[in-house]
C-alpha cells in the first residue's frame, strides 16, 4: 500500500512536469500568415538643424555671464524627416519624423513592420531632410521580388546619403 | 467583487488539494509547498546553468554551435542539464503563480502581510527577465522571435536612442559585444532575483525553502526522466534575412509577445503596468481588517521566549529587560509585523485559565481578544451546553468551523494554551474538546495547526498535560469550505464520547465560574 502511494505521487509529479515539458515549446506560433513576407521600414537618420548658427552682437555677448559668452548662437533642435513609402504604387506610409530626444536635437527614427504578401513589388522610398517643402532630397526605386517569410528591410545609410534595401 | 473572485479561487484550490492531500498528505502536499517548491527549482536552474556554461560559446558565431553540442554530443549530461535548465525554469513560473493566486484565494497577503506580496511582485519581473536573456543565448530561430518582439518592446519606451531591434535587422548588424552583453544579463538577472527572494522571507518566521525531501527527491527523479523523454532543443539557426514567422513558444514565460501582434506593444505596456499596479495596491484594498498588535505585560513576561519561538512572521524579539523584575530578557512586539493571531498568547507559561488573580492576565495578549476573555467566553459556551456528550468547540476564524453556532471562536486555534482544554474538562464545563482549525496544508497564521497538535502530543511547550485524558480532545483540521466535514467529525465525536465512561478527572482548585465579559473568576458557589 505504501508503494503504491509513492509510485501514485510520482505519476503525478511525472503528469505534471509532462504537461509543462509539452507547453514549453508547443503549440507553435506564428506570427502572420503563410506566404507572407516582412517589409521592415526602419533607420535611424539626423536631419539638418531648425536653424543656423547665427553671429551674436556685442550686445548680446555683453548681456551673457562672462563665463559662458561666444560669439555664435546655435540653436540645437533639429527639423523633422518627412518620409513616404510606396509598394506596389500603393502608397503605405506617409509621415512626418520629428527629432528625438528632450531638446529635439537627436535624431530622427523610424521602425515600422508591414506584413504583405510574398510576390513582385516596386519598392518605392522618398525622404525630404531640409528646409524644402516640395520634392525630395533622397529617392530610391526598385523592383524587388519578395520569398515567404523573408524579411526585407528599407534603410538608410547616412555615410552613402542613399537608401539601401536588404 | 475580490471578495467573489477569492472564494472562486479558494473553491478551485479546494477541490485540487483535497485529493492531494489524500495522495500526498499534508506533510508532502505540493500545493502546501509551492514557496518551497520556488526555492528548489531556482536551485535546480542555478546548478544546470553553471554546468552549461561550461560548455557555452558566448560569441555571437559559436553559441548556436555550442549548444547543438550540449543537446548531441553531450546529450547524456550537458543536454539532459539544459533541459533541467528550461524546464525548472518553467516550473518556477507554475510554482510562482501558483503560488500568488493560493496567497491571494486564502487571503493571505493582506494587512502586514503586504511586504511579502510586494517583493513577489519584482520576483514575478526579475523571474521573467532571467528567462527571455535566456532565450537569447541559444541564438536559433526562437531567439530571434524572443530577441526582435522584446527589443521591440523596449523600444516603444522613449528610453533607447537608436531602436534596439536595429540589431536584428540583417545579418552583420549584431555584434558579439552586444551578445556578450546579454550573456551578463542571463546571469546578473538571476542573482538579483536570488536577493529578491531573499527579501520576499525576511519577514516571515521559519520560511519554507526546501520541499520535503521526499518530495525534493521524487521531482528530481521525475524532471530527470522527462528531460530524456521530451529534451528541450534548438528550432534552428537565426537567418535574420528571414522573419521567425513560425516559432515553437515557450507558453510559460512568453505568453505575452504574441500579444504584441494583437495588442500592440503600447497595449502590452499598458496590461503590464495595469498587471503590477493591481498587484501592488491589492494589500491596501477595502475589506481591511487590522486588529491591535499583541501587547506584552511585563509583569508577567519572564522572558522565557516561548512567544518568539513561536510567532510565525518574527514578530516578537526578545530584548535585555527594561523593567526592575528580576529577569534578563522580556519579549517585545514589532507591531508593524503582528497580525494579531495570538499564538503568542497560547505559547505563553502564564496564559493559564487556572490562575486565580483578581483579572487573569498573561505576559503577551491580544488588546482586542485578551485571554480573559477567551476564559469568559468558554465558560458562557460550557454553560450553555447540555445532553449526555457535551462537547465544547474550539474554532479558528478561518477555518472549517469559522459558522459555527455556540463554538467559542477565536483568530487561531493555536491562541488557546492547552492549559485551556485542561480547564474545560476538569471544570466540567465540558465532557470533550474538538478543536477546529484550517486544514493542515492551508493555515491561514501558517504555524497554528503545527503547534496545536505538537502542544497536544506534548512535543511542545507548553504541552497538555499529561493526565488530561486524549480520548476527550479531538482535532479537526478543515478549509473554511469544508464544513460538512467538520460537521459530521463533530457529530461522530459525540457518540464517541456518549460512550465513553463518566470522566472522574478533577482539578485540585475549586471548580470557579466567570461571567461573560467580565472576566471575574469566582467561586461557583457564589455565582448567581
Amino acid at each position: 500500500m505504501k508503494y503504491l502511494r509513492i509510485a501514485g505521487q510520482f505519476a503525478v509529479i511525472v503528469a505534471l512536469f509532462l504537461a509543462v515539458s509539452s507547453f514549453a515549446n508547443w503549440p507553435t506560433y506564428r506570427q502572420f500568415p503563410q506566404g507572407s513576407t516582412v517589409v521592415l521600414l526602419t533607420f535611424v537618420h539626423s536631419a539638418d538643424r531648425k536653424a543656423e548658427c547665427r553671429q551674436l552682437t556685442a550686445q548680446e555677448i555683453e548681456k551673457l555671464p562672462p563665463n559662458m559668452r561666444r560669439v555664435q548662437s546655435c540653436p540645437r533642435n533639429r527639423r523633422p524627416i518627412y518620409v513616404e513609402m510606396d509598394l506596389g504604387g500603393r502608397p503605405i506610409f506617409r509621415k512626418n519624423l520629428p527629432p528625438s530626444g528632450i531638446a529635439s536635437d537627436g535624431p530622427s527614427r523610424v521602425y515600422q513592420r508591414f506584413i504583405v504578401p510574398a510576390g513582385k513589388y516596386e519598392v518605392a522610398v522618398r525622404m525630404r531632410d531640409t528646409p524644402r517643402t516640395e520634392g525630395f532630397d533622397h529617392m530610391r526605386t526598385d523592383t524587388v521580388t519578395l520569398v515567404p517569410d523573408q524579411t526585407f528591410v528599407v534603410d538608410y545609410s547616412s555615410e552613402r546619403s542613399d537608401f539601401v534595401f536588404h | 467583487m475580490i471578495g467573489a473572485v477569492r472564494y472562486v479561487l479558494r473553491r478551485g484550490f479546494e477541490l485540487i488539494e483535497r485529493p492531494f492531500d489524500r495522495l500526498f498528505g499534508p506533510a508532502l502536499n505540493p500545493l502546501a509547498q509551492l514557496g518551497a517548491l520556488g526555492f528548489f527549482f531556482f536551485w535546480i536552474v542555478a546548478v544546470s546553468g553553471i554546468y552549461l556554461f561550461i560548455f557555452f560559446d558566448t560569441g555571437i558565431e559559436r553559441a548556436y554551435e555550442s549548444v547543438e553540442n550540449i543537446s548531441h554530443y553531450h546529450w547524456f549530461h550537458a543536454g539532459v542539464m539544459r533541459s533541467l535548465h528550461r524546464y525548472a525554469s518553467d516550473l518556477m513560473i507554475v510554482m510562482v503563480a501558483a503560488h500568488l493566486l493560493r496567497q491571494f484565494a486564502y487571503d493571505q497577503y493582506r494587512g502586514v502581510r503586504w511586504f511579502s506580496w510586494l517583493t513577489g511582485l519584482p520576483m514575478i519581473w526579475m523571474l521573467y527577465a532571467a528567462g527571455v536573456t535566456g532565450y537569447w543565448l541559444v541564438w536559433d530561430r526562437l531567439a530571434q522571435y524572443v530577441a526582435l518582439t522584446s527589443s521591440e518592446l523596449l523600444d516603444r519606451l522613449p528610453i533607447f536612442g537608436e531602436p534596439i531591434a536595429r540589431n536584428f535587422i540583417a545579418t552583420g548588424t549584431l555584434t558579439s559585444r552586444f551578445f556578450s552583453l546579454m550573456v551578463f544579463m542571463h546571469i546578473a538577472v538571476p542573482l538579483i532575483l536570488l536577493f529578491i527572494m531573499w527579501v520576499h522571507i525576511l519577514r516571515i518566521s521559519r520560511p519554507k525553502i526546501n520541499p520535503p525531501r521526499a518530495l525534493a527527491v521524487m521531482s528530481l527523479i521525475a524532471m530527470v526522466g522527462v528531460a530524456l523523454w521530451n529534451p528541450a532543443l534548438s528550432q534552428g539557426h537565426v537567418d535574420l534575412a528571414k522573419a521567425p514567422a513560425g516559432v515553437g513558444l515557450d507558453w510559460f514565460f512568453l505568453p505575452i509577445f504574441p500579444l504584441t501582434d494583437i495588442w500592440g506593444r503600447g497595449g502590452v505596456w499598458l496590461f503590464l503596468a495595469a498587471f503590477s499596479l493591481i498587484i501592488g495596491v491589492m494589500p491596501w484594498l477595502p475589506p481591511f481588517r487590522r486588529a491591535s498588535a499583541a501587547a506584552v505585560d511585563l509583569e508577567h513576561c519572564n522572558g522565557c521566549a516561548r512567544c518568539a519561538e513561536d510567532c510565525p512572521y518574527e514578530a516578537i524579539r526578545i530584548v535585555n529587560r527594561t523593567d526592575n523584575l528580576p529577569f534578563l530578557t522580556q519579549a517585545q512586539v514589532n507591531s508593524s509585523l503582528c497580525t494579531s493571531c495570538g499564538i503568542c498568547v497560547g505559547s505563553c507559561p502564564s496564559s493559564t485559565p487556572f490562575r486565580r488573580t483578581e483579572e487573569l492576565k498573561t505576559g503577551i495578549d491580544l488588546p482586542d481578544f485578551p485571554l480573559k476573555e477567551l476564559r469568559a467566553r468558554t465558560v458562557e459556551v460550557g454553560k450553555a451546553l447540555e445532553g449526555p456528550a457535551r462537547v465544547m468547540v474550539f474554532a479558528c476564524e478561518h477555518g472549517g468551523g469559522r459558522k459555527l453556532k455556540g463554538a467559542v471562536q477565536m483568530p487561531c486555534v493555536a491562541m488557546a494554551p492547552p492549559s485551556l482544554f485542561d480547564y474545560v474538562l476538569s471544570q466540567d464545563l465540558a465532557d470533550g474538546v474538538v478543536i477546529v482549525g484550517c486544514a493542515e496544508s492551508a493555515c491561514y497564521a501558517r504555524l497554528g495547526v503545527e503547534w496545536t497538535k505538537q502542544r497536544i502530543a506534548g512535543a511542545r511547550d507548553p504541552y497538555l498535560r499529561a493526565r488530561v485524558p486524549r480520548e476527550r480532545i479531538a482535532t479537526v483540521w478543515a478549509s473554511a469550505l469544508a464544513t460538512g466535514k467538520v460537521t459530521a467529525e463533530i457529530a461522530a465525536f459525540k457518540t464517541k464520547i456518549a460512550a465513553l465512561p463518566r470522566k472522574k478527572l478533577r482539578s485540585p482548585a475549586p471548580p470557579t465560574a466567570v461571567q461573560p465579559g467580565d472576566g471575574q473568576p469566582v467561586p461557583a458557589e457564589s455565582a448567581p
